[in-house]
């Protein structure tokens, strides 16, 4: 079966999101299939990650279309993302300091008894868990979050995209903040979402993160998506001059190609 | 504690295992700081007139004064909690006071007649509606349209002080119906002896149930429990200290003269060996107001996400919670407060005057702070507020007692506001 045929997980279409004047994303198409990675690379302002927030429903898009499985769905708050099992990991982690590790990964999502009453027990057990699967040191889950460390933080995000059975997962510089150790372990915790067939959004600034995880790499370049390509047929070298000069291998002059490698 | 601190000198160690011991016991040390605070300035006072302050019915007087603001304080610590303030509260007061009083002499009579039974309830439920749409329209100006709650409380305070004048051009409306001025409290406005025994008791239990039901939740779930000793101290030394008010409570006997004027109206013998006054009303209600806040904060979504905004707006915007809702809804809440606290203060002064609440909102919020809420946001209890406002009213009551009354107890006042946020806020940096 060929990449054509198959029915990609979600596909946006002509996304375009305008802050007052500012173009952050134009014309953006992009799609993402079962069990892919793909990496999406650009300068700072090249519009990644608003790109992202129109999917994960934390700012909706002026226009486009977004399909999830073939059919056009319409997402205009992070709770309509959700119901489509699409889960975001921000960069800024966006956890809730002054509560702990259970109450942050079910933010949102809290579970009740009968009574209506939140059921702490249960919500910890579970986050005990699914904890212990993705990092087995954390201890820590009585305690507000602020007192933990950034790969502490980082494990309780993780923990919440996956505990709630993402099949679209859009990761914002998962490693950005994490030491050699803690971001191995986030390599190893995404080859094994895309073994589970999970398809993951992977924004990064880090060309060989992404050389080294991605399946496609899409490259942004100030809010138009420059080129998506297969990993497998560009160099790291290449996918650096799209980044920078905005413009696909084939359209870059002798000149430009010089200057790139002057300050380089 | 690990190995290492066990393997200490046994000087230290004993320092160690004291602390450990102390931490088995799990339990708030703000709020039992706060609880020795409390003590502390009334043993001060207590010294200070050799022992002629800490009497049954000054403890009772200086509890009723308290909870128009202490009712209060429970709902402000949500809304400071959210990060946003309620300057208006005290306005609020004034002009659902103002209202029920205005209900009870005119309207609800001409309709139903006077000196009828349903009166007082008629009034305070209108009080509360009163309360909770005044709640809702600043609220829904606050989370929809987006103005700062500084500024829409501000014009609350402002407008609905002024609403109070126009209602009667400034005139006193008394009295109150005698049943509703039972939330007055005083020697009549108190459940009595026996009552108070019961209502001690139910309160002894449920320390213990609580207790048992969160350690075997705990333990179906194979969770760390506190060691048995410790829950058995909580519960023993919960239920002396309920008792031990109690018993405070039951020794303030009815005044001769009331008695006797009791028995007149009554036809009965004067009872031998006096009247007990027990819990007065308006600590009954409080105490209710305090237990369901407390339940709305802790156990519920809505409290979750309350605190959650607090922590983090954006992070709770992107968990799906609806936050403009939740902020709303704390502002609901606080206006049926104001509606419950109108009615304490009115019954308490048998009437509703111009400035009925005025400065409520200085003393609440002083409350909230002086109980460990903080102004950055997320942090707050309600327990707290309320041993806050207990603080505050403990140190005017002791004031007044000892002769120093108006400005010196303002200044007081503020140092005690600033000393206590100061006192905490080292504390945190020091803890993080």
């Amino acid at each position: 079966m060929t990449v054509a045929e198959r029915v990609p997980l979600v596909e946006m279409r002509n996304i375009n999101v305008a802050f007052g004047g500012v173009h952050a994303v134009q014309d953006a198409s992009i799609d993402l299939f079962e069990g892919e990675v793909m990496g999406i690379v650009g300068g700072n302002g090249a519009g990644k990650t608003t790109l992202m927030r129109a999917l994960s429903g934390a700012h909706k898009a002026d226009s486009g279309d977004i399909l999830i499985g073939g059919e056009s769905r319409t997402i205009s708050s992070p709770r309509d993302a959700k119901a489509f099992n699409i889960e975001t990991i921000y960069q800024t982690l966006a956890l809730a300091d002054n509560i702990d590790a259970p109450a942050n990964m079910f933010l949102g999502r809290e579970l009740t008894t009968g009574w209506g009453t939140l059921d702490e027990s249960t919500m910890e057990d579970q986050t005990r868990k699914v904890m212990g699967r993705i990092n087995p040191n954390f201890t820590n889950f009585t305690t507000p979050v602020k007192s933990l460390s950034g790969g502490q933080r980082q494990a309780i995000a993780i923990a919440r995209a996956i505990h709630f059975d993402a099949r679209i997962l859009i990761m914002d510089e998962p490693t950005a903040a994490l030491g050699p150790a803690e971001t191995a372990q986030v390599r190893e915790q995404i080859r094994r979402l895309k073994d589970e067939g999970v398809g993951i959004f992977l924004i990064s600034h880090d060309i060989h993160d992404v050389f080294e995880m991605s399946d496609r790499i899409s490259v942004m370049y100030h809010g138009k998506i420059v080129d998506t390509v297969n990993k497998a047929e560009v160099t790291p070298d290449e996918v650096l001059g799209m980044i920078i000069l905005g413009k696909k291998p084939e359209e870059v002059t002798q000149k430009e190609l010089a200057q790139l490698e002057l300050r380089a | 504690m690990t190995d290492a601190s066990d393997a200490l000198s046994a000087e230290s160690q004993t320092g160690t295992s004291q602390l450990r011991g102390f931490r088995a016991l799990e339990i708030d040390l703000r709020l039992f700081g706060m609880v020795v605070a409390l003590a502390a300035i009334l043993i001060g006072f207590g010294v200070a007139t050799g022992g002629r302050f800490l009497t049954p019915v000054n403890m009772l007087n200086l509890t009723v004064q308290s909870i128009s603001v202490a009712i209060i304080a429970t709902g402000m610590t949500l809304i400071i909690v959210s990060r946003n303030i309620d300057l208006s509260v005290g306005s609020i007061v004034g002009v659902v006071g103002m209202a029920q009083v205005l209900l009870m002499t005119q309207t609800i009579p001409g309709i139903i007649g006077y000196d009828h039974p349903a009166t007082w309830i008629i009034a305070l439920l209108a009080g509360l509606v009163i309360g909770g749409l005044i709640g809702a329209f600043q609220g829904s100006i606050i989370a929809y349209v987006g103005v700062p709650s500084f500024i829409v409380t501000l014009g609350g305070l402002l407008a609905w002080r002024g609403v109070t004048f126009g209602i009667t051009q400034g005139v006193t409306i008394a009295p109150v119906d005698p049943i509703f001025r039972l939330l007055g409290g005083g020697p009549r406005g108190s459940i009595g002896g026996t009552a108070s025994w019961v209502v001690g008791i139910v309160v002894c239990l449920a320390v213990v149930v609580l207790l048992a039901y969160n350690r075997r939740q705990r333990r179906r779930f194979g969770f760390p429990l506190r060691p048995v000793w410790a829950e058995v101290l909580l519960g023993v030394v919960g239920s002396a200290f309920v008792l031990g008010l109690v018993y405070v409570a039951n020794s303030y006997l009815w005044p001769e003269g009331l008695v006797r004027q009791w028995a007149q109206e009554t036809g009965l013998p004067v009872p031998e060996g006096g009247i007990q006054s027990g819990i007065p009303w308006p600590v009954i209600v409080l105490l209710g107001v305090t237990l369901v806040m407390t339940f709305i904060a802790t156990r519920r979504r809505f409290g979750r996400y309350v605190f959650a905004i607090g922590g983090n707006p954006e992070a709770a915007e992107l968990g799906g919670i609806n936050t403009r809702w939740t902020i709303m809804k704390t502002f609901i809440i606080i206006g049926i407060l104001c509606g419950l606290s109108a009615a304490i203060a009115s019954a308490r002064i048998d009437g509703a005057t111009l400035d009925l609440g005025a400065g409520y909102e200085l003393y609440v919020i002083a409350a909230c702070v002086i109980g460990g809420t903080s102004f950055a946001g997320g942090i707050g209890t309600i327990p707290g507020a309320v041993l806050g406002a207990l603080v505050m009213s403990a140190l005017s009551y002791g004031l007044s007692f000892i002769g120093l009354v108006g400005p010196i107890q303002d200044v007081v006042a503020g140092i005690v506001l600033v000393t206590a946020v100061g006192f905490d806020t080292v504390n945190r940096r020091r803890t993080g």
